[in-house]
């Protein structure tokens, strides 16, 4: 295995795609002569051309739905949001039109797209630039939501997103496209299946689920806690729909308690619905209730250390930990 | 523009579909009232000439997209009475297996692309149908009606900023009825001419009115040929009347009987009757097509009501596409 960024590892898996199969694109604003905001397509326009890596004007909810009639009669669509924040203007084209029409016309048309862009909050971009859009479109029938922590996870389940029959929400993390880490060698190829969870470290102490940029932070506190005694099995569901609870379910079965930990608000969401399903499939095996560690209930700040408070930390993990495990 | 010469055997063709939709839609009210049908129901009734005439100059490859007034063009295209009669009673045999219901005909073998029921949400869709072709290099018109309602929220102005950026293959068909629901043209409109918009996309726009099937032919002609020869989009805007409420729901008290009883001296279906009588079709032979699709609507109400009803397999299998193959 070799090492990659995650930015680098999501490139590759589109490289890839598009050369194996011609009715694959990628469709945004900046994403070729710019290079792509986040320069996660930086090189694609030179590779592809102008035909297969296209600029759009700032316009969402229209290549959205150009991507969306792309994708109804036959073609394989990236389309890349500058952020997920701006998705939201285009809400409707995914709502109304990709997550319904297959069913609407009886199961006669698919829409194999992947909408993609980094997600959640950066670093004081403030109220409007700082959404965890997760629990919007986990929400929607109709709709793979994926969210990829590690390189090696974005690449592979990007390969798949795209070879996916239907519409992909694939959330990158802002703050991740930096992040090193192992991905498969070149010439060996990972598919990563969508709706499968991954266990991210074992444990037999307290299991945590957790995914996207909170993951590193629930990486950094199981360490904290292995020096206390407490041992922390650490499990990443990375697709949020359809959600696989096997592992978790496993997992607060051998610990007995369990602590969710996610960047989006507590009011709903894949959160609460998997303490939801937790409390159920697993009910006779809990000592102490499931608790959430979440982002605050609150529009997000500018000034750093508001924002500080707001999103989830090792201190605020270890306590949640602590409280399950009764443990001082 | 050529001088029309009138094609007695086209004009009857037409007249035949005209009146397939008109009394498709006179039946598919009745039952609405007996509550044999649900939901919403947008009828068409008045503004046939338009569908028909699309459909005349599309090819069977081409593309179409349409609103949640969406039985006419369906008709048109070919869809058959019973599929779009069971459809409106949540059948299984429905063209949408009852899962879209009035607002949501689909016929993908015959190019429609659906009825679409949020206003503005489907002119993207059908800038990107017309785009896969530009990219695949296939010779596929895409046309996409849609109201004067639709002319005022944004995606109408999104879709049409790309269609026009891009030179794409697409026909963008306004008509308008005059209202927008129960509002009229002149209070959601600082424009009484719609058309000019078609300027602040780059594309060529049409004006036109929309009773007469044979002058809707030729403008929609000249636009699908523009499209099909790569010069890009056309925004043409069809005046036209709606004799019916915006749905079944409204009474249309916005507007007096003296302008409908107006409009309808106007009817695109008398039009064609009288024009083909003025050819010297005999009235006889006209009442004689009335009658076989009065018998063709009744067998459609029929097959309707004894179909299945819609499955739960059928609902819950067709949330997500099959995986593989890709």
């Amino acid at each position: 295995m070799r090492e990659l960024r995650y930015r680098e590892a999501l490139r590759e898996a589109m490289l890839e795609e598009m050369e194996r199969d011609d009715r694959v694109f990628l469709m945004g604003e900046e994403v070729g002569h710019y290079q792509g905001a986040y320069k996660v397509s930086e090189g694609l326009l030179d590779k592809f051309g102008e035909r297969r890596v296209i600029d759009t004007p700032i316009a969402e909810a229209g290549f959205a739905g150009v991507g969306i009639g792309a994708a109804m009669v036959g073609l394989r669509p990236i389309i890349e949001f500058m952020t997920w924040n701006f998705s939201f203007v285009a809400f409707d084209q995914i709502i109304s039109n990709a997550a319904k029409v297959h069913q609407m016309s009886a199961g006669e048309i698919d829409v194999p797209i992947v909408f993609r862009g980094p997600n959640g909050a950066a670093k004081q971009v403030g109220s409007q630039h700082s959404h965890s859009a997760a629990p919007f479109y986990t929400h929607i029938p109709g709709l793979y939501v994926v969210q990829p922590s590690t390189p090696r996870d974005a690449k592979g389940l990007l390969k798949s997103a795209i070879r996916s029959n239907n519409p992909v929400v694939f959330l990158e993390g802002e703050t991740l496209y930096g992040v090193q880490g192992e991905v498969p060698d070149e010439g060996v190829e990972e598919l990563i299946p969508i709706g499968e969870s991954r266990l991210a470290r074992p444990g037999a102490d307290c299991t945590i689920v957790t995914w996207g940029r909170p993951y590193y932070t629930v990486l950094a506190a199981a360490e904290r806690l292995a020096a206390e005694g407490i041992e922390c099995e650490v499990i990443d569901p990375r697709t949020l729909r359809p959600l696989d609870t096997t592992l978790m379910v496993q997992s607060v079965k051998k610990t007995n308690r369990c602590v969710v930990v996610h960047e989006h608000w507590p009011y709903g969401g894949p959160g609460a619905e998997i303490v939801d399903r937790l409390q159920r499939e697993a009910f006779d095996y809990l000592d102490a209730p499931l608790e959430r560690v979440t982002g605050l209930d609150v529009p997000m700040p500018y000034a750093l250390n508001l924002e500080d408070k707001v999103l989830p930390t090792e201190d605020r993990v270890i306590d949640a930990v602590k409280r399950v495990s009764y443990s001082k | 523009m050529g001088v029309l010469v009138p094609n007695k055997d086209d004009l009857l063709r037409q007249y035949r579909t005209m009146m397939v939709i008109r009394r498709f839609e006179e039946e598919a009210a009745r039952h609405y009232a007996k509550g044999n049908i649900g939901g919403f129901l947008h009828l068409y009734i008045g503004q046939e000439a338009i569908a028909v005439a699309a459909a005349e100059v599309l090819e069977d490859r081409d593309y179409i997209f349409q609103t949640y007034r969406d039985h006419g063009i369906a008709l048109a295209r070919g869809m058959s009475v019973n599929a779009a009669m069971a459809e409106l009673f949540g059948k299984d045999t429905g063209c949408s297996r009852g899962l879209g219901g009035s607002m949501h005909f689909f016929d993908v073998q015959r190019g429609f692309l659906g009825g679409w029921a949020i206003v503005g949400g489907h002119l993207a869709l059908a800038a990107g149908t017309a785009f896969k072709s530009k990219y695949a290099g296939e010779d596929r018109v895409t046309i996409c009606f849609f109201g004067d309602g639709s002319t005022n929220i944004g995606g109408f102005h999104e879709a049409m900023s790309l269609a026009g950026l891009w030179k794409l293959p697409v026909v963008f068909v306004c008509e308008n009825n005059q209202y927008a629901m129960g509002t009229p043209l002149e209070r959601t409109s600082p424009l009484k001419d719609l058309s000019i918009k078609a300027k602040g996309y780059g594309m060529v726009g049409d004006r036109l009115e929309g009773h007469d099937v044979e002058v809707v032919q030729e403008h929609i002609a000249e636009a699908v040929a523009r499209a099909r020869s790569g010069e890009g989009p056309t925004f043409i805007e069809i005046q036209t009347y709606r004799f019916r409420g915006h749905s079944m729901s409204d009474p249309a008290k916005y507007r007096s009987r003296t302008e409908l009883e107006q409009r309808k001296q106007q009817d695109p279906v008398v039009l064609v009757r009288e024009r083909l009588i003025g050819l010297g079709v005999d009235e006889h032979a006209l009442d004689d097509i009335d009658i076989e699709i009065d018998e063709e609507i009744d067998a459609a109400v029929r097959f309707a009501d004894e179909s299945p009803p819609a499955r739960e397999d059928v609902m819950m299998n067709t949330v997500l596409a099959p995986e593989g193959g890709s």
